[in-house]
């Protein structure tokens, strides 16, 4: 299983006496610290050591909030002219924000926190930032070496608590290490499948004297990630693309990661077959291309849906089969082989098992696939997919993504969404919370650009939005950066707003208000005989009134009530570049998500609207109530889509 | 059929990997039935034997979640047959003169040692496969065990090849 390589390109550690050569393969510094010139055993502290550290493996914005533990490390970074620290207002911000940064761009994001109560705050986005395999570094500060484990004034075991919900984390006991746990830090984040990593450092270390060595050693015996795909499985993927009838390009994340969106598109050219992109992955394929039939999974579109559930081959690229994709799991995509490429190896056949599982960067795998493909056709020739476009395109002109206007004649929350993709355009990001408005953004959207769309996928973090869209437009502060919220979510981490002001990171956050925790209710209203319980915020009555709250915060506050002001205030934000715009939607609470495949069901059961299923028998049509008794009874655990 | 697995495990040598390890057979729903950890002929590797009572579909699952931890270097599962696997018992038996020879007896038949007596009771050092020493606690059960310990199982491959050979390089 390990093999061992020459140790090259690899820069001895500081001098002195050092523990053996690491076991296993050396991992290579990161590129710049390749490049970058040799910097041996300069004195300072290890706060000094730290910041030093981070300015050598490029870092270029820290968001955080100092305190006690944290503290030296606050001072040298008050000296760097490399590294900007953004000052949030709760560390929830801080991750969320790190996370924007590294979605919007693939760099490694970064946050900084003191111990006890700063720490656990970063658990949120760093759990965040675990699902949905985003690079972050978060730094945390830890009491003085001698008072760890006597539960001493703001400790907490952060390594503990966040060990299943890291990539990595470590807890740094001697200054020396500093620049090798930073360096370490941001190559796992980085490399393999990405995530959050964690270092914590104890105030004394901060404190101590040492020496500064750069670059230094990385010692990752057991961290072998593989990138490149194995010949004879691509082989046998080419084989079965070229062969089968209904084949389908399941798009996921991990295309985003690899930046393989150029690959990705050259593939489906080749070959013609249609794509779907996952939540993770909108925006990997261009939204406009005629072989792109949508979002899969719970609210996907009916011809995604339908297209998985009908394909004869699975080509999963650098997706998971997470339960919102596949709804019940025994009866989903029931026809067909599978491909799965991953970098991950142990999510090939987590979920589904693979008929040829291939272990890979989604760039690599991509094209070696075209190569094998393009040699396959030439050889054996290929099949025709005409009838099976013709199936798709019939669902897609039957069931196309669309909404009535509220018969209350409130405003439409998805026409408010639409309209702000549409004036915005394809070169804006958009960053969403979770919940109602988090789907229509997904839907109705349009993406043609890698890391223009940005949320929180696995774990649903309400409250994602407001600092990831700040930590975006932080990474591409030429980019229009839209935050898509909902009033619920926006309630969680508004705060994030005086930062925007007081740094001056102006970005535009549209709260689609319809006074409710709409995903909630729309699923008491199917599910819960229309009972809502708890999930009227009151912010229709304005409490708060998101217009003055802007306004205390720093920001422009605007407010659209009916049709006609919606483009209006939209143009109103797009000219304010200076200033960060919060527009009050105040839409109506009744509007739903659709299509869905209630939780717990099989895709098949997809509703276009209420009890409309297209790919169902009709003698089999079941009413959405009884539907929701299978589902209240626990077999599903609650997730993104009700909240 | 869910069946045993004997997981040898070669870790870094650092603090907190049996947490990582530990907490993440839990965390994934896998049940450990015995794990022992302890150095090896390398300074800087410990290596875990860990035996878990899984199907196979659920074992290449653990094993690639284990291969994700950082600290974890390599991962070899030994087949029964083709390895050596043994625990060790202490076990404390009421045996006073009238009994002590014939508890004795016994633990002479199963190649075990006396290592403490005292005018109640003898103490006893067995090692030896699960059912070797689950076979020797029957022996004894009737004179009356006071206390007994047991360690994890600790396993090797036979034959000349060594997993810690083509990991350390």
């Amino acid at each position: 299983m390990t093999t061992a390589t020459p140790r090259s390109g690899l820069v001895p550690g500081p001098a002195g006496p050092k523990p053996s050569p690491p076991p296993g393969r050396p991992v290579p510094a990161s590129p710049a610290a390749v490049s970058a010139p040799r910097i041996d055993q300069v004195p300072m502290t290890g706060a000094q050591s730290l910041v030093r550290s981070l300015e050598e493996v490029g870092c270029e914005v820290v968001f955080g909030i100092p305190g006690g533990t944290i503290l030296p490390a606050y001072d040298p970074l008050l000296d760097s002219t490399k590294v900007r620290h953004i000052l949030v207002r709760h560390e929830q911000g801080a991750g969320h924000a790190a996370t924007g940064y590294a979605q919007a761009t693939g760099k490694v994001g970064v946050c900084m926190a003191t111990s006890g109560p700063g720490a656990t705050n970063l658990v949120t986005p760093i759990a965040d930032a675990h699902m949905d395999s985003v690079p972050i570094v978060a730094i945390t500060g830890q009491q003085t070496r001698a008072l760890i484990g006597t539960d001493a004034f703001q400790e907490a075991d952060i390594t503990g608590i966040t060990l299943p919900i890291t990539k990595h984390n470590m807890l740094v006991i001697d200054a020396k290490e500093i620049p090798r746990a930073i360096a370490e830090a941001f190559h796992l984040a980085s490399t393999g499948r990405p995530g959050p990593v964690l270092v914590d450092i104890p105030k004394d270390v901060l404190t101590e004297q040492t020496t500064f060595s750069w670059p230094p050693e990385l010692k990752l015996p057991g961290y072998r990630p593989t990138t490149r795909p194995h010949g004879k499985q691509i082989r046998e993927a080419a084989k079965l693309i070229c062969s089968v009838r209904q084949p389908v390009l399941y798009v996921g994340g991990g295309v985003l990661k690899a930046v393989a969106s150029p690959e990705l598109l050259e593939l489906a050219e080749l070959t013609g077959i249609p794509v779907v992109t996952t939540l993770m992955a909108r925006g990997a394929f261009p939204d406009s291309h005629i072989q792109h039939v949508g979002m899969p999974g719970m609210h996907g579109t009916v011809a995604a849906v339908a297209a998985m559930q009908k394909a004869d081959l699975l080509v999963a690229l650098g997706a998971r089969f997470d339960d919102r994709v596949t709804g019940q799991l025994a009866t989903f995509a029931p026809h067909a082989m599978i491909v799965h490429a991953d970098i991950d190896p142990a999510e090939i056949s987590k979920n589904r098992r693979a008929d040829v599982p291939i272990v890979g960067d989604c760039k690599e795998v991509i094209t070696e696939l075209i190569e094998a493909v393009r040699a396959e056709r030439a050889e054996h020739g290929h099949v025709d997919l005409t009838p099976w476009w013709a199936q798709l395109d019939e669902l897609r002109t039957t069931y196309p993504l669309g909404y009535d206007w509220p018969a209350d004649g409130s405003l439409s929350p998805e026409y408010v969404i639409e309209r702000i993709g549409q004036i915005a355009g394809p070169d804006a990001l958009y960053a969403a919370g979770v919940g109602q408005h988090q789907m229509w953004a997904a839907q109705f959207i349009k993406y043609e650009r890698p890391r223009s769309w940005l949320n929180s996928g696995g774990l649903g973090t309400m409250g994602f939005a407001v600092p990831a869209a700040m930590g975006a437009k932080m990474a591409r502060p030429d980019a229009v950066v839209w935050c898509i919220d909902g009033d619920g979510c926006f309630q969680m981490t508004n705060q994030e707003l005086a930062t925007c002001a007081i740094e001056n990171i102006p970005i535009k956050v549209a709260v689609i208000n319809n006074g409710n925790l709409g995903m909630v209710r729309q699923w008491q209203n199917l599910f819960y005989s229309e009972r809502y319980s708890s999930t009227d915020l009151g912010t229709h009555r304005r409490i708060p009134d998101f217009k003055l709250l802007a306004e205390a915060m720093g920001c422009v506050g605007l407010r659209a009530e009916a049709k006609d002001e919606v483009d209006k205030v939209i143009h109103q934000a797009m000219a304010i570049n200076d200033q960060t715009v919060v527009i009050d939607f105040v839409v109506g609470a009744d509007a739903q998500v659709w299509p869905m495949v209630a939780a717990g069901t099989g895709n098949d059961q997809i509703m276009a609207a209420r009890n409309i299923r297209p790919l169902y028998d009709i003698d089999d049509v079941v009413e959405v109530d009884e539907v929701t008794r299978a589902e209240t009874q626990g077999a599903d655990r609650p997730g993104r889509s009700n909240r | 059929m869910i069946e045993r697995h004997t997981l040898s495990v070669l870790v870094e040598d650092r603090p907190g990997v049996l947490a990582r390890v530990s907490g993440l057979f839990s965390r994934r729903g896998f049940n450990i039935s015995s794990l022992a950890v302890g150095p090896t002929e390398h300074p800087d590797i410990s290596r875990m034997t860990i035996v878990v009572a899984v199907d196979d579909f659920p074992l290449e699952q653990v094993t690639k979640q284990l291969n994700k931890l950082i600290n974890v270097i390599k991962i070899v599962e030994l087949e029964p047959a083709a390895s050596v696997q043994r625990e060790l018992l202490l076990v404390k038996v009421r045996a006073d003169a009238t009994m002590r020879s014939s508890v004795l007896e016994i633990v002479e038949l199963f190649r075990a040692k006396a290592v403490d007596v005292s005018p109640e009771a003898l103490t006893i050092e067995a090692t030896g496969t699960v059912e070797k020493l689950a076979a020797l606690l029957r022996m004894l059960e009737p004179f009356g065990i006071r206390e007994m310990v047991q360690s994890g199982m600790v396993a090797m491959g036979r034959g000349p090849r060594s997993i810690t050979a083509t990991a350390v390089r």
